[in-house]
């Protein structure tokens, strides 16, 4: 599973990362994270609210930080 | 391309619903409570004196310190479970056929209920633009977001009562639209840097996510909790400052110095209110022991905004897109504003 955290560095895109981490290890997923931090980068993707998430190509979610139970259905459901 | 997609409800609404509902009780019982509470426990449980200076300096403390931490708690809740509905991409979606004007408005009353992190204000700013939505639209939007702060705006309700709630409201609001509407009407599109406006590929599709209302209670408790352990260190210092404010300092500063008599209290209290930025909550308890004081509610809003509007992080995020020219007129348009919006309050009030 590839995993993009898209955000310029700000407190949520780290509460962000610190949470799917937590979701990955969880669900035991192999998984990489990568951060994404150029606005360049984060605009071509369609996310203008920040942070992101996007998951072997997709955006899942955008514009907030999802709680560890809302994340884990997500990702699952993939 | 942007699908939608609803995640699972972890319980039935009902189940959410009553939830929600036992929060939302606890909550008003405990706030109406809060102030018998530490009455009693003050002067009958320990009996003491209320007249001594030290026991009502502690009690006045601990009763203000619980009832700020009860409403803003209750008040990040309410305002994160509400605007969990709103997002970004369905108002930029709205603003996209307004014109000058009429959507200066919109945009105010938008970006003051939207939720998007600070950090966004460049793609938001890079993205409306690509929309076609006119520059001083979006400005007044970015300026409108943290000068009208939701938090800031109930704890005034709560804290002074409705008209100085509704004042700042319109102050805040006037504020965006006319300062954006001035750097839109100068053409602020040539301060920009010219990356903004270059076409972008399409992007690869996003997904709405829809919550159900179990996971919004979740998330406003999370951010609630979150909020709360960022803001109570200022918090606490603004008690302090209003503790001094009320016992120590001399009347006469406050007529003086920040009072109705001195011409420059709203300028002073601008320029003292721009290099601080703090969150609206930690200003409180010196705004209501210097609203105590008598201090006029004009030069009490002007502070405050001036203390929330501008804020450094934001700014040196928007200098990668504005030129210095611009952002040195953004931030003195919205001064301006402030002070404007001071001067006439305390005047007509």
């Amino acid at each position: 599973m590839e995993i993009k955290i898209l955000g310029p560095g700000c407190k949520n895109c780290e509460l962000l990362e610190k949470v799917t981490k937590q979701v990955i290890d969880e669900l035991a997923i192999e998984a990489t994270i990568e951060k994404v931090t150029e606005y360049e980068d984060i605009l071509s993707y369609g996310v203008m609210s920040t942070p992101g998430l996007v998951v072997d190509g997709t955006v899942i979610l955008n514009g907030r930080v999802p709680t560890p139970r809302a994340l884990r259905e997500l990702i699952q459901s993939r | 391309m942007s699908t939608s997609l609803n995640l699972k409800k972890p319980v039935p609404k009902s189940v959410a619903v009553r939830r929600v509902g036992f929060l939302v009780g606890g909550w008003v019982l405990l706030y109406s409570f809060n102030e018998q509470l530490w009455d009693w426990l003050f002067f009958d449980l320990a009996g003491w004196d209320s007249q001594n200076r030290v026991v009502s300096s502690a009690h006045f403390l601990l009763y203000d310190l619980s009832k700020i931490s009860i409403l803003l708690t209750g008040i990040t809740f309410a305002v994160t479970f509400i605007q969990s509905y709103i997002s970004l991409e369905k108002t930029e979606k709205y603003l996209g056929g307004k014109r000058e004007g009429l959507g200066h408005v919109i945009a105010a009353v938008l970006g003051t209920v939207t939720p998007f992190c600070s950090c966004s204000s460049v793609p938001i700013f890079i993205g409306f633009v690509g929309s076609k939505i006119p520059i001083g639209i979006t400005m007044t939007f970015l300026i409108a977001s943290p000068l009208v702060s939701e938090i800031a705006l109930f704890m005034l309700l709560a804290l002074f009562g409705w008209q100085i709630a509704v004042l700042y409201a319109v102050a805040g609001l006037t504020v965006s639209i006319i300062a954006g509407y001035f750097l839109g009407s100068i053409k602020a599109e040539r301060w920009i840097e010219p990356f903004v406006f270059e076409r972008r590929k399409a992007a690869t599709g996003t997904v709405t996510l829809r919550y159900s209302i179990d996971h919004r209670r979740e998330m406003a408790i999370d951010e609630a909790k979150a909020i709360y352990r960022k803001l109570i260190p200022y918090v606490l210092a603004g008690l302090v400052v209003g503790a001094a404010i009320h016992g120590w300092i001399p009347a006469e500063t406050f007529t003086g110095l920040l009072g109705a008599e001195n011409p420059f209290a709203v300028l002073m209290a601008v320029i003292i209110g721009i290099p601080i930025y703090a969150n609206a909550t930690g200003v409180m308890p010196i705004f209501e022991a210097l609203y105590a004081r008598g201090v006029p509610v004009g030069t009490l809003l002007a502070f405050m905004m001036s203390v929330i509007a501008l804020s450094f992080p934001e700014m040196m995020m928007l200098k990668r897109v504005m030129k210095p020219q611009l952002l040195a007129m953004f931030a003195g348009v919205v001064a301006l504003g402030i002070i404007t919006v001071g001067y006439l309050f305390n005047w007509i009030l």
